[in-house]
């Protein structure tokens, strides 16, 4: 089997506030692979965001610093040869960000540089990584705007941002990740902020995109609903931690955590739409404040006394399917040491 | 572009009536006879008389007006009461030797403020920042009479890199043309001259450009703090760009707006609040000249004064908001 394109491995990324050191992102792995379209699924505050900073290099520093683990990037060619994105240069750093590993974000509205014209924009992104003239980059830009089904490419090229409504200017974001054609692309909610027509249109494009330029995606996302969509893989994270990863139908299908057993009871449904709408009882903790036991334990159903002792390990399910709970001991084995 | 030009350019014309109205009221608004006020106790009252006559002081104040704006329409901002001669042409010398000054205390500013203050945005809360912030809070607070008489002490007495008054060497002045000593130093071609006049320019030009240049710094850092906190920067660092880039084109230039503001507004006031400095180190500009020209009491020469500086600030400001659409797309009128 070929090694993975992004290989993440015991990432721990902490936050230095005033109120002590706070473990946003605390001992994930993971990895994509080539052409996969991996989810990280979880609520506000879980570090999923934080994760994907801290791939692209972009956590604010100070407060945030990567302060352990890897993150294993390998080139399509030479796929043997991974380079640790925690420590190389930042000059090595600046010449990976949006080439090989592009990245668009939540908000389309606020994203772009109000005072620059569209065509520069892309024109930017080309011209830092690749050696071409003006004209020719123009060119690209105009073609990429084409490529992310924008009409009057030509005209929208020399236009500004704010003549431009939400989804069209998520497809330009789009279009300037997608400019030097990355190997990885990450999403950080890209659909969040958008009309729900709008939202399909979008994960429609990139479904496209993933399999016309075979670019991995990690779709970073709290809506269920986006996952069912267009991953391959899920990994949900709670507090910081991955409670649970897995292909998407055995997630979607016959989820193990308590956890993620309540994410998708709390999803509506159209057979019984007379009852309550099922929600997690409680509030996500505080990043930092759980020091002891699982970080689910206080919400969780199905809370026993070792739970608010000990921490569970990920265990193996079987078939790439991961669980941190200590109901499953039994039958799986645990997966990192 | 063009259209708002000619717009805001129209705008200025009821504004530019208001001012004259208001200046050309000063005289008026001496209590008792203004021509025995001007002329003092002593003056006989055939003096008093011939010199209303001369400011046409029995006229009504309607016709006194129009032929007030009559003349500033002709380019005649009246005579003055001491030298007698016109004003118009008296002006200008002093108006260069401001506007010298007054540019280099602001290209001072500018360059030594903006760059402070995008440092320390950058580099927030480094030792840099702090010291930054520190000397521009003692920048804004020390008083400029102070600060001038101490650079002329450290930098004119006792080190004697640089003269301390005076904006030439009078036993060799430069040939004017156009009063701006730079300028016409290198019209004559003669660059010892313009040395000479470029040292004169150092000290004034400082101790003028220090609280400007505090203000900027301040206000660029906290522009920039917030952008360089936005969404749109991480997108820019996301495309790989190099800090470079990200902190000047992008970054300055979305944070400009303010510092654009407080560049015209002290600009304005460097303008027709030099008094001070001019002052301290005998710059012969327009500061010093409504200054003598109030103890004289020669109020047409305060008039001209006032009016003239007034309307460039008009137009500081104005060409300060045509940029602001040049820079901004989403500034539209």
């Amino acid at each position: 089997m070929t090694k993975p394109v992004l290989e993440i491995n015991n990432l721990q990324t902490h936050f230095f506030t005033d109120r002590g050191e706070i473990p946003a992102v605390d001992d994930v792995s993971f990895s994509i692979n080539a052409g996969e379209v991996l989810g990280i699924v979880g609520e506000s505050g879980c570090g999923k965001s934080v994760t994907s900073l801290s791939v692209m290099g972009l956590v604010p520093n100070p407060p945030g610093k990567i302060v352990g683990g890897e993150i294993l990037f390998r080139r399509q060619e030479g796929r043997d040869k991974a380079e640790d994105l925690v420590k190389v240069s930042r000059k090595r750093l600046r010449a990976i960000r949006g080439d090989q590993i592009a990245m668009i974000f939540q908000e389309p509205m606020t994203s772009l540089d109000p005072l620059f014209t569209i065509g520069h924009q892309i024109i930017e992104a080309v011209r830092n990584h690749r050696k071409v003239t003006k004209k020719q980059a123009r060119a690209k830009a105009v073609e990429m705007l084409k490529l992310v089904g924008i009409p009057r490419a030509e005209e929208i090229v020399d236009e500004y941002p704010h003549q431009l409504s939400g989804g069209m200017r998520q497809r330009v974001m789009i279009a300037i990740a997608m400019s030097c054609d990355p190997e990885v692309l990450i999403a950080d909610e890209p659909t969040t902020a958008l009309d729900v027509t709008i939202q399909a249109q979008i994960l429609e494009l990139m479904k496209d995109l993933n399999r016309k330029k075979g670019t991995a995606i990690m779709m970073i996302t709290h809506d269920l609903g986006v996952v069912a969509e267009i991953c391959d893989r899920v990994v949900v994270m709670y507090a910081g931690k991955i409670v649970e990863e897995g292909d998407v139908r055995t997630i979607l299908k016959s989820p193990k955590h308590p956890y993620t057993q309540g994410l998708i009871r709390s999803l509506p449904k159209m057979s019984n739409r007379d009852s309550r709408l099922y929600s997690i009882p409680g509030n996500v903790p505080k990043p930092g404040s759980i020091k002891q036991g699982c970080r689910f334990a206080a919400r969780c159903p199905e809370v026993f006394d070792r739970c608010t002792q000990e921490n569970p390990e990920l265990l193996n399910l079987g078939e790439g399917h991961g669980c941190r709970c200590f109901l499953y001991e039994k039958e799986g084995k645990i997966v990192n040491v | 572009m063009l259209a708002y030009t000619i717009r805001r350019l129209l705008m200025l014309i009821p504004v530019l009536i208001g001012m004259s109205l208001i200046t050309f009221s000063i005289i008026h608004l001496i209590p008792g006879n203004p021509a025995r006020v001007i002329l003092g106790d002593q003056a006989t009252a055939t003096a008093v008389a011939n010199l209303e006559e001369q400011l046409g002081l029995n006229e009504p104040f309607l016709i006194q007006y129009g032929q007030y704006m009559l003349g500033l329409l002709q380019g005649d901002l009246g005579t003055s009461i001491r030298t007698n001669t016109a004003i118009s042409g008296d002006i200008w010398p002093y108006l260069a030797a401001t506007f010298e000054l007054t540019i280099f205390a602001m290209v001072f500013a500018v360059i030594v403020g903006v760059n402070a203050g995008i440092i320390s945005a950058w580099k927030q809360n480094s030792w840099f920042d702090y010291t930054a912030m520190v000397i521009a809070l003692i920048g804004v607070s020390m008083p400029i009479f102070w600060l001038g008489l101490m650079q002329q002490w450290v930098f004119a007495q006792e080190l004697g890199w640089l003269p301390a008054f005076g904006r030439e060497n009078p036993r060799n002045p430069i040939e004017s043309i156009t009063h701006f000593n730079l300028l016409d130093a290198l019209i004559h071609g003669q660059l010892d001259q313009w040395w000479t006049s470029f040292k004169h320019l150092v000290l004034p030009g400082i101790a003028l450009g220090t609280i400007p240049m505090a203000i900027i710094a301040r206000m660029t850092r906290s522009s920039m703090l917030e952008v360089l906190r936005s969404d749109y920067i991480r997108t820019i660092e996301a495309k790989g760009s190099s800090t470079l880039s990200v902190i000047y084109r992008h970054g300055f230039k979305n944070a400009v707006i303010p510092v654009l503001t407080v560049v015209g507004l002290q600009t304005g006031t460097l303008l027709g609040g030099a008094i001070l400095t001019e002052t301290i180190f005998s710059w012969p500009g327009i500061g010093r000249y409504i200054y003598e020209a109030i103890g004289n009491r020669d109020y047409p020469v305060i008039q001209s004064g006032i009016l003239v500086i007034a309307t460039m600030f008009v137009f500081i400001n104005l060409i300060v908001d045509l940029l602001y659409s040049y820079i901004d797309p989403r500034i539209k009128y």
